[in-house]
């Protein structure tokens, strides 16, 4: 039970880290996250059943084609209003969900009705020493922590990835260090889909794949919040946290605590760390 | 162009500056009153929304478009509203102490998310109001006890003092004369210390402070206004439609509330009603536009295409929202010649860190 809380925790743990990406470019946050995971599902889905492709080949025409709209994303709805406060930014993502949400029941073919990915690796079970590990939940947590391992070192040692951190930082400075921001920005949106994308597919054989996907989206807020936006390490320990609680509440606690289970960790963390757990917080010199 | 001479201090505190104010809004109001005899049943109907939409538009104006707190929890402030009318309809009090209730206690809950917004900002008190929204929501739903659960409540029409309200005249007359009241209300809030305390702290908190605003006051005090504005739109509401129940106020009659400020024009409290008008009539125009629609195409999805485009195009070309486009519309006139393009031109302007405080 644990193991499936840790597993849940990683799928947040990935749609966290798709918040975190953006927040740490650009300092805004993205609340149309659950909805591209969705479109990313929806993609795959496409890929594998109507076009019949094999599954890796699937993961990768989700993650481009979701790299694209990502970047598109950025270009037409996210320039315009580049350098405007917080607020501003989540609205209009919140207006950029709905329109996902709405086309993709409008699209003939995907509608609302609920579908399921095959995955080459559903049923199979290990046993190590008397405890019986689902190989589906073991996947999910691997290739999160190899897509985070890679994650971290991208923006440690690569140029564009100290580049997204300078973005994130302050934009005029980053400008005047001759950093291309807006192409900057574009790709880190094209990234963050790329990630959403990917947490769709290993979400896919959990939740199914349906046009409401989206709201596990509100999940990872919550995970997002509790490690500290701008923290790779942190939206990691966030959906693990937020996972496990969950996981716990839904066997310890009463039915409906299992819902809020996360809500009511963010409300606690946000009063105790106005900023999350890892969240840096610097001083504001006037 | 007119030009206002100021020989009297009262001029400066008069609520109409000119007599084309008493003219306008004195014909608006003449409209209004006489709208039982010129409004079909359905009209009128859209009129209840649409005043109780503008009650919980100048609450939410208050906080997010006059004090710059963001809060996408507003629906749980209209829940305890709605609830608070039913319970207490239920238990046979009056009317006039079962909304006072409704808006003292929306005030609490508002005090209750307040205190901890002192210490958030930006994205995190967005978020902390959405958790808090969202619990209030599972709260409604599992304390069956007290709130009937999914099953919801019934309302009776409204009852002042042993006279029954329950014609749609009656009712749009209770709702217009609360919208009023309501409007006056946040008007002399907002031209008092305590309303340019709030713009101050919206344009900026360390100015604000450094003036010798104290935030705290303030910012608690801007939450408890606004959600007792929400919490009298809230009783209102639960009568319009004499049944209550969980699912009508979630996440996205939050996010929906919210997009009435914006579509209205943030910072206005013109604003509030437009946006609540706009919201109202949006379904009937989308439920028009279905028909025109390809073949093969579900009809289901339009709706949320047509609201996400209609606030993402605003935000973009239209960041005033409604009014906003109304202001340029009037300096273009009333400047004729002489209007220029950029005089309203949002200025260019780069992000400053949320993380530095």
């Amino acid at each position: 039970m644990l193991l499936a809380g840790v597993a849940q925790g990683c799928v947040y743990a990935l749609g966290a880290l798709g918040f975190v990406l953006i927040y740490k470019a650009t300092e805004t946050v993205n609340f149309a996250q659950g909805d591209l995971m969705m479109l990313g599902g929806f993609f795959a889905l496409t890929a594998s059943v109507t076009l019949g492709w094999p599954y890796w080949a699937t993961i990768l025409f989700a993650v481009a084609a979701m790299a694209v709209v990502g970047m598109l994303a950025e270009r037409l709805i996210l320039r315009p209003v580049l350098g405007q406060p917080a607020f501003t930014v989540v609205m209009i993502t919140i207006g950029l969900g709905y329109v996902v949400r709405g086309v993709v029941t409008m699209v003939p073919g995907w509608g609302t009705e609920t579908y399921q990915i095959a995955t080459p690796f559903v049923d199979d079970v290990w046993t190590l020493g008397g405890v019986i590990l689902p190989v589906q939940q073991l996947m999910v947590i691997g290739m999160t922590a190899a897509l985070c391992a890679l994650l971290y070192f991208f923006f440690r040692f690569s140029t564009l990835g100290v580049a997204m951190q300078a973005t994130s930082q302050n934009q005029l400075a980053a400008y005047y260090m001759g950093i291309p921001v807006r192409r900057v920005n574009m790709m880190i949106w094209g990234l963050s889909a790329g990630v959403a994308a990917f947490a769709g597919i290993l979400l896919a054989p959990v939740t199914f794949v349906h046009s409401n996907m989206g709201f596990i989206g509100l999940k990872a807020f919550p995970a997002a919040v509790v490690g500290g936006f701008g923290s790779v390490p942190g939206a990691i320990v966030g959906g693990l946290i937020i996972g496990v609680v969950e996981a716990l509440a839904g066997f310890y606690l009463p039915e409906g605590f299992k819902d809020v289970a996360a809500y009511i960790v963010v409300l606690v963390v946000l009063l105790v760390w106005p900023s999350g757990i890892f969240g840096e917080t610097g001083r504001k010199k006037v | 162009m007119r030009f206002i001479f100021k020989t009297d201090y009262a001029q400066d505190i008069r609520l109409a500056k000119h007599g084309g104010h008493l003219f306008w809004y004195g014909l608006l109001g003449a409209i209004l009153l006489a709208a039982p005899w010129w409004a079909s049943e359905y009209v009128m109907s859209q009129l209840h929304f649409i005043c109780i939409y503008s009650i919980v538009g100048f609450g939410l104006m208050i906080l997010t478009g006059f004090t710059g707190q963001v809060s996408l929890g507003h629906a749980a402030f209209l829940a305890v509203g709605a609830y608070t009318e039913a319970l207490m309809q239920a238990a046979g009090v009056p009317f006039a102490v079962s909304i006072s209730c409704a808006a003292i206690f929306s005030a609490a809950a508002g005090i209750i998310i307040g205190l901890p917004a002192l210490r958030l900002k930006g994205i995190y008190l967005a978020i902390a109001t959405l958790a808090f929204g969202v619990v209030v929501e599972e709260i409604i739903t599992r304390w069956t006890k007290l709130t009937g659960g999914n099953e919801g409540k019934h309302l009776k029409p409204v009852e002042i003092l042993g006279w029954k309200l329950d014609s749609d005249a009656e009712f749009y007359y209770l709702c217009l004369a609360l919208t009023v009241l309501c409007c006056l209300a946040c008007v002399n809030l907002l031209r008092s210390p305590t309303g340019r305390a709030f713009v101050a702290i919206r344009d900026s908190e360390i100015s604000a402070s450094c003036l010798g605003v104290n935030l705290a006051k303030y910012k608690t005090m801007a939450f408890a206004i606004s959600a007792a504005l929400t919490g009298v739109g809230g009783a209102l509401y639960a009568h319009k439609l004499a049944f209550i129940s969980p699912e009508q106020f979630t996440l996205f009659q939050s996010i929906e509330l919210l997009t009435i400020v914006i579509l209205g024009g943030i910072g206005f409290l013109h604003g509030a009603v437009l946006g609540a008008a706009f919201i109202i009539v949006l379904p009937q125009l989308i439920s028009i536009a279905k028909g025109w629609l390809p073949e093969g195409m579900a009809p289901s999805g339009l709706q949320a295409v047509v609201f996400g485009l209609i606030l993402i195009l605003f935000i973009i070309f239209e960041p005033l929202g409604l009014y906003g486009r109304w202001l340029k519309v009037r300096t273009y006139f009333e400047l004729f010649p002489f209007y220029r393009k950029g005089m309203f031109r949002r200025q260019k302007s780069y992000m400053k860190s949320e993380r530095l405080r």
